[in-house]
């Protein structure tokens, strides 16, 4: 076994890219109760490939994570993994039902790194209100998916000129941003530490720019995919949001269903232009496996989600190469910056190693992930995860896996 | 020109060449229609499977008619009393039918989308008889050859498609078949069922939004109405029906602001007296029963050029 001195030297031999080890602050690992799509063990070496050391899980599984033995039972899976670190988010509110606060305290306790009751908006104003003000004793942050569930209603995609020509029912970008204006105004209100989960708008985040121009402690994330992919992929395009043209695919392919839906180029290029004046903090896979029951269907009836571990660092390679953004300041959106909303200090040998020029192919095989629910599926992807260390030790190693 | 499609999903993608050849089809099959004996043999030995897993009696019948006249073997999944009902997956329904040994499935879903989820998973051609609020193709390839046969050429026309736009995939596939010929198309509606990105100017190739029915009518060269769902107004879209069939409604009135003899035409089931007068609906400017007769001979065309062996040309 090499340690991370014959790591870097390595690295530097062959040109990779070295880096702390990636902090991804939401992903579904849907254990327990949805083992089929993924588990803890699997998810978690899913994001090794992906170059995170360090993931956050989200509590919406059956049961919800709402309760200290939960807590302690996705710790003790996470640690037996012996792959990524698996740090729990626990559930806002009891049964992530929306109607009656967790026991926060308790549940910070004994390890929830944030609470989020994500894919379930807290829409009960007060109830928010109250969950934020009572997290601040906890000293947790709360992880909010803010979208207005009256108006998207059945919507399957982002409402714009594609939803109307796929005749398709829309998630208008106004869903989010007066979600997100009320979640603004509620943090003001209430204090405590508001993190607002994937922002995918351009009007979500001049929103969050300007509540943070106002001095207020909020912090937010964006997702590779919304750095990356447009509402045309639903539409069968298969050009970044920087490019013209390209291959086509079939239209309604439902790995393209995604919540918050993909978006417009416009909107990517702002979330671009977030994540590089420092109003989005973080950049986060919401990692959402499925089985493929649950995609081998209409689109309309599709479960949301794309299988996000593995595809992150090509993604944002690509947007870097197009010159929408910088890699420095996406190593820190997915280093210090998740860590300061999580209020931790970088793990010290965590190191994730990085080919920027490997070409392969993200086929099924080659995913580690039991959710092959991406839309990149079959394509060439440019960049990829060599090797991971957590805590000193080698817990991953592509060549090693290669080699096998 | 030889036929290049396997399927019918939409006609978003085809050419005016596409479209013509279609329409010059539908006219040979017209012909068929108006013999003694309606039937010809370009269809003998193949299977058309008609898988309906949402309610229709009229298309469905339309295109039972037309492959009967063709000579195929005709099969019927329909919703009521088929697996469908009973919870099966779509994907279960496909592997059945192509396991049935289809050479054409026409379908029709409530899942807009869906005819391309089963055309990736069959070897049969998939026509699709209306999916969702996506596409209806043989209708908007079936207006636009009754519109060819009223108006002449339809190069410059300005045809009128009013009504609940939103949910209707009659308008696309309306929209889809006359833009290509030439045509302009002026949409009205309440802004409630219209998408929002076709009232921001961002409307399809060839069409312009006009809120207002009376300016949209004046001076165009036909409508066509599209039925409204009374259930639009408990999604709150709508205050009352009674008001829009007051501000959208085809009157008398109102289909005089076209040019003379422009035609109306409406795909059926009508609500008389909502989205269309019961005088205009049964007066001289009425094509919709020659839409119900266009539409098996489209549907024979479009089988035939997917399925007809060339030999036997109608």
């Amino acid at each position: 076994m090499s340690g991370l001195a014959d790591l870097e030297r390595d690295a530097a031999q062959h040109g990779w890219l070295v880096s702390p080890g990636f902090i991804d602050l939401h992903a579904h690992l849907r254990e327990p109760g949805f083992e089929e799509s993924e588990t803890i063990a699997t998810g978690a070496r899913a994001a090794l490939a992906g170059g995170f050391t360090t993931i956050c899980a989200m509590p919406n599984t059956e049961p919800a994570i709402d309760s200290p033995g939960l807590v302690a039972e996705v710790i003790a899976r996470g640690a037996a993994a012996r792959a990524a670190r698996v740090l729990p988010i626990a559930a806002i509110t009891r049964g992530r039902l929306g109607k009656e606060l967790a026991d926060l305290v308790e549940l910070a306790a004994a390890g929830a790194v944030a609470f989020s009751d994500d894919g379930a908006p807290v829409s009960d104003g007060q109830l928010f209100r109250n969950a934020l003000e009572y997290a601040r004793a906890s000293g947790r942050p709360i992880f909010e998916h803010s979208q207005d569930l009256a108006l998207t209603a059945d919507g399957v995609m982002h409402e714009g000129v594609v939803s109307a020509r796929l005749g398709l029912p829309g998630m208008a970008a106004a869903a989010e941003e007066t979600a997100i204006a009320r979640d603004l105004s509620l943090a003001r209100l209430a204090g405590g530490r508001l993190h607002l989960s994937h922002v995918s708008t351009a009007g979500g985040v001049e929103l969050v720019r300007r509540a943070k121009s106002d001095g207020l402690a909020i912090t937010a994330e964006v997702t590779p995919h919304h750095l990356a992919l447009t509402d045309e992929w639903v539409a069968g395009s298969r050009a970044f949001a920087w490019e013209d043209g390209g291959d086509r695919a079939t239209p309604y392919e439902t790995s393209t269903k995604v919540n918050p839906p993909l978006r417009t180029a416009s909107d990517v290029r702002a979330c671009w232009a977030g994540l590089m004046d420092g109003t989005i903090d973080a950049i986060a896979t919401d990692h959402a496996p499925h089985a493929s029951t649950r995609k081998d269907v209409e689109f309309q009836e599709a479960a949301f989600g794309i299988s996000g571990f593995e595809t992150a660092v090509p993604l944002l390679l690509a947007g870097v190469a197009a010159g929408w953004g910088t890699w420095d300041r996406v190593v820190e959106a997915l280093t210090t910056g998740p860590a300061r909303v999580l209020g931790i200090t970088l793990p010290e040998n965590d190191r994730v190693v990085i080919d920027p020029n490997a070409a392969w192919t993200c086929d099924a095989a080659a995913l580690v992930s039991l959710g092959k629910n991406t839309p990149l599926l079959g394509r060439a992807l440019i960049g990829r995860v060599v090797a991971c260390a957590v805590d000193g030790e080698l817990r991953f190693d592509l060549t090693r896996i290669a080699a096998s | 020109m030889t036929w290049q499609r396997r399927h019918v999903l939409a006609t978003d993608d085809w050419s005016r060449a596409e479209i013509e050849q279609v329409l010059d089809q539908t006219g040979a099959m017209v012909e068929v229609l108006g013999r003694p004996i309606r039937r010809t043999p370009a269809l003998r030995g193949r299977t058309v499977i008609l898988f309906f897993a949402e309610a229709s009696t009229r298309t469905r019948v339309s295109f039972e008619l037309a492959a009967k006249a063709l000579s195929a073997d005709v099969t019927n999944i329909t919703a009521s009393g088929s697996s469908v009902e009973k919870g099966e997956t779509l994907r279960d329904t496909v592997r059945t039918l192509t396991a049935l040994g289809g050479d054409v499935i026409v379908m029709r879903h409530a899942a807009s989308g869906a005819p391309y989820f089963v055309a990736e998973r069959t070897d049969a051609a998939v026509i699709n008889a209306g999916d969702g609020w996506h596409a209806h193709p043989t209708q908007g390839l079936l207006d636009a050859y009754t519109l060819r046969g009223a108006l002449g050429d339809l190069d410059g026309r300005r045809i009128v498609i009013v009504g609940d736009i939103t949910h209707s995939r009659v308008a696309r596939s309306d929209i889809d078949a006359l833009v290509p010929l030439g045509a302009t198309v002026t949409l009205s509606g309440p802004p409630t069922l219209v998408p929002s990105a076709w009232r921001c100017g961002m409307t399809p190739r060839g069409t312009t939004y006009e809120p207002d029915l009376d300016r949209a009518l004046d001076g165009a060269d036909g409508v066509i109405a599209l039925r409204l769902q009374k259930e639009r107004q408990h999604a709150g879209l709508l205050p009352s029906i009674r008001e829009y069939a007051k501000t959208w409604g085809l009157s008398e009135e109102r289909v005089k602001r076209m040019r003379p003899e422009a035609p109306v035409l409406h795909p059926g089931p009508m609500n008389e007296g909502v989205e269309i007068a019961a005088s205009v609906a049964h007066g001289a400017r009425s094509l919709i029963e020659t839409q119900v007769t266009n539409g098996v001979a489209v549907r024979m065309a479009l089988l035939y050029l997917l399925a007809g062996t060339p030999e036997q040309v109608a």
